[in-house]
């Protein structure tokens, strides 16, 4: 699978929103984690966003800080990610979802290559904003893997066109100040935020919207304005909390809520 | 004014430095960097600044011959006070600095990390002195190596947040701090304490802490009418060391040593020898040598110095490491104590460990009278007292 991918998919979908739940790469074991990938998948997941887990995730709130602290103790590394991805052989796009550097302690080329060939169709790096790194981010799409680039609430109009015009696949605009986790409320201006998105990028341009989005009602509100909503610690507390059936059962509670 | 090597468009040194950060914090770098940018340009930011040095910090701190120790290992050696400093140690250079870029932002809440709690305590200063609301984030293992410390950022007014993630040292306040940024980043300014971060803050720290060498190279002239053989400096993010190279860079006579904390040894995997025993990676928003393993992953560091327990360095360390223009080894915990003990003995000065480090690299020299020795003494030894009590084994 290569960015294309990502391009049939929301081809396929048409008007339709898409499902996109994060799930943290061998939480809590290896096998389970395998099994909670292809059931997200099997209940109505429209991309699958693997994190890879890293010891300093400074980004994260205190879910995804545990599930990856876990699957670091179960002997996690990027490589065994990409034989995960490989082993599930999804049915539908897979982003891979990192910090920087095990990418780099890997070899970005190696990285791109390899993460194609275990099926990966692109990868969002947490602190690799947009034009920080050029090399890298030409490294990372050599092979065909799109690079999805984040945006954010404090990031101005001009660093926005700049973002938007080299991403690939679908823009990830952070809904909120702060790290990932779970709220209670819905951001107030997310319609105003995902359109000032839209108005930075040509028509085609998809949006994804992430951060602090647990429920269905949430999910249900947040694609009347975004293409795709990203769902990631309710995910992982609902595998930690209720196994593989839980996280089942919340990914179709969120799939009916987003594609309605 | 300020002499360097930083190629400020694109705020690397060499290959390293850099910003990766979460694209949330890109604003408020830019910000940061533009409002540095004007000031530094101001001379009425200097003036205020070098008025609060001169007034309020003590400044300028003394050079001081240490002739015992010098007796002993052969070679004349000078310190430089840092530790004279108000709030003992040379933190308070950066804080006032950053804090008065603060003001010029608006920004009334200030957050900072920790570790030993010398940069906690300056930042806590400081934001009592302005009337700022200030955060401190410390591991919870420094917080008990370093009560003193978090009792006196709490006298000030600060809230100093215990951190239980991770090792609970440094790295982990840190990665707590930049918690708090993205959350809070609209109202927020974060001090950061050495010169490790996303730029601008590792050429804004350098710059502030500059004045060490400044002064440091205009009064070992005036002292002794000559340059120093070399300059020594602890390493752990590398804030005293930049302080004081960055103004012998460009003479090449002198030879600037880095001394990292070698903890139980380089070879016992307990040490905080980033640049002896790291590799380059991105690691709190900047390139530069990291410990880590082979997949990436950020290790561990320890030093019975909780300022120098830190897995990474300051990226212009990295930079220097590569040209080879300052040379970088280590001390184990062990020397270090001895220094300490040193110290205090034949000059009646006790160094923080931290500094400790320093001595120690230069009591292992055995050198001649015609060299000169230079150590910064970044801060002084009286937070450490309980935690040396505790590993020699005496009742306090």
């Amino acid at each position: 699978m290569s960015e294309d991918a990502i391009a049939l998919r929301w081809r396929a979908l048409g008007t339709s929103r898409a499902l996109i739940p994060y799930l943290t790469a061998g939480f809590p074991t290896l096998a389970v984690s395998l099994e909670a990938l292809k059931r997200a998948a099997d209940a109505g997941a429209d991309f699958v966003e693997v994190g890879v887990p890293f010891s300093d995730p400074l980004a994260d709130g205190p879910t995804v800080q545990r599930t990856t602290q876990t699957a670091l103790e179960q002997g996690m590394t990027l490589a065994r990610v990409l034989e995960l991805i490989h082993s599930a052989a999804l049915a539908v796009p897979v982003i891979i979802m990192t910090y920087l550097n095990p990418v780099l302690s890997y070899g970005v080329e190696r990285f791109a290559k390899d993460a194609r060939a275990a099926g990966a169709a692109g990868v969002l790096l947490t602190d690799l904003p947009a034009g920080a790194d050029p090399a890298v981010e030409r490294a990372v799409k050599s092979d065909g893997l799109a690079l999805i680039r984040l945006v954010a609430p404090t990031t101005d109009d001009a660093r926005l066109r700049t973002a938007v015009a080299g991403a690939t696949g679908f823009v990830y605009l952070i809904s909120r100040l702060g790290v990932t986790g779970a709220r209670p409320d819905a951001p107030p201006d997310l319609d105003a935020q995902v359109k000032r998105v839209r108005a930075a990028g040509a028509p085609t341009l998809r949006v994804a919207v992430g951060f602090g989005i647990s429920t269905p009602a949430q999910a249900a509100a947040t694609a009347r304005s975004a293409d795709g909503v990203v769902v990631g610690s309710a995910m992982m507390d609902a595998l930690a909390q209720g196994g593989v059936g839980a996280l089942e059962r919340l990914t179709r509670d969120l799939a009916a809520a987003v594609h309605g | 004014m300020h002499a360097s090597m930083t190629n400020v468009a694109s705020g690397r040194f060499g290959p390293y430095g850099g910003r990766y950060v979460p694209e949330t914090l890109m604003h408020a770098l830019e910000e940061l960097t533009a409002v540095y940018d004007t000031a530094r340009n101001d001379p009425q930011f200097w003036s205020e600044l070098d008025d609060l040095l001169k007034n309020y910090v003590g400044r300028p701190t003394p050079i001081t011959a240490v002739p015992r120790l010098s007796a002993q290992i052969g070679v004349p050696v000078l310190l430089k006070r840092e530790d004279l400093n108000h709030t003992g140690a040379h933190k308070i250079n950066n804080t006032l600095g950053q804090v008065l870029l603060a003001q010029r932002m608006h920004k009334r809440r200030i957050i900072a990390e920790t570790g030993a709690g010398q940069h906690g305590v300056a930042t806590a200063t400081v934001c009592a002195r302005f009337g700022l609301d200030c955060v401190v984030y410390m591991g919870e293992e420094d917080m008990r190596r370093q009560r003193l410390n978090v009792y006196r950022m709490e006298l000030m007014g600060a809230k100093v947040v215990p951190v239980t993630s991770g090792t609970r040292t440094l790295k982990d306040a840190t990665n707590e701090a930049l918690r708090d940024w993205v959350t809070n980043v609209t109202t927020t300014h974060y001090i950061i304490g050495s010169v490790v971060g996303p730029d601008p803050f590792p050429r804004l720290v350098r710059d502030f802490q500059s004045v060490i060498g400044r002064e440091a190279r205009a009064q070992v002239l005036e002292r002794t009418g000559r340059l120093p053989s070399s300059v020594v400096a602890c390493v752990g993010g590398g804030s005293n060391a930049m302080g004081i190279f960055t103004a012998f860079l460009e003479d090449k006579s002198v030879r600037l040593v880095g001394v990292e904390a070698a903890g139980e040894g380089v070879k016992t995997h307990r040490h905080a020898a980033t640049l002896g025993a790291g590799r380059p990676g991105v690691f709190h928003g900047s390139l530069s040598y990291l410990l880590q393993d082979a997949d990436g992953q950020v290790l561990p560091a320890h030093s019975v110095s909780a300022g120098l327990d830190y897995p990474g360095v300051g990226p212009e360390h990295a930079y220097l490491k590569d040209t080879g223009r300052v040379l970088y080894d280590a001390v184990t915990d062990h020397e270090a104590l001895e220094a300490f003990a040193a110290l205090s003995r034949l000059e009646g000065i006790l160094p923080a460990l931290e500094s400790a480090h320093a001595i120690a690299w230069v009591m292992k020299q055995r050198g001649d009278a015609d060299e000169l020795i230079l150590i910064n003494l970044s801060g002084r030894g009286d937070k450490d007292v309980a935690m040396v009590a505790e590993l020699t084994g005496a009742a306090l």
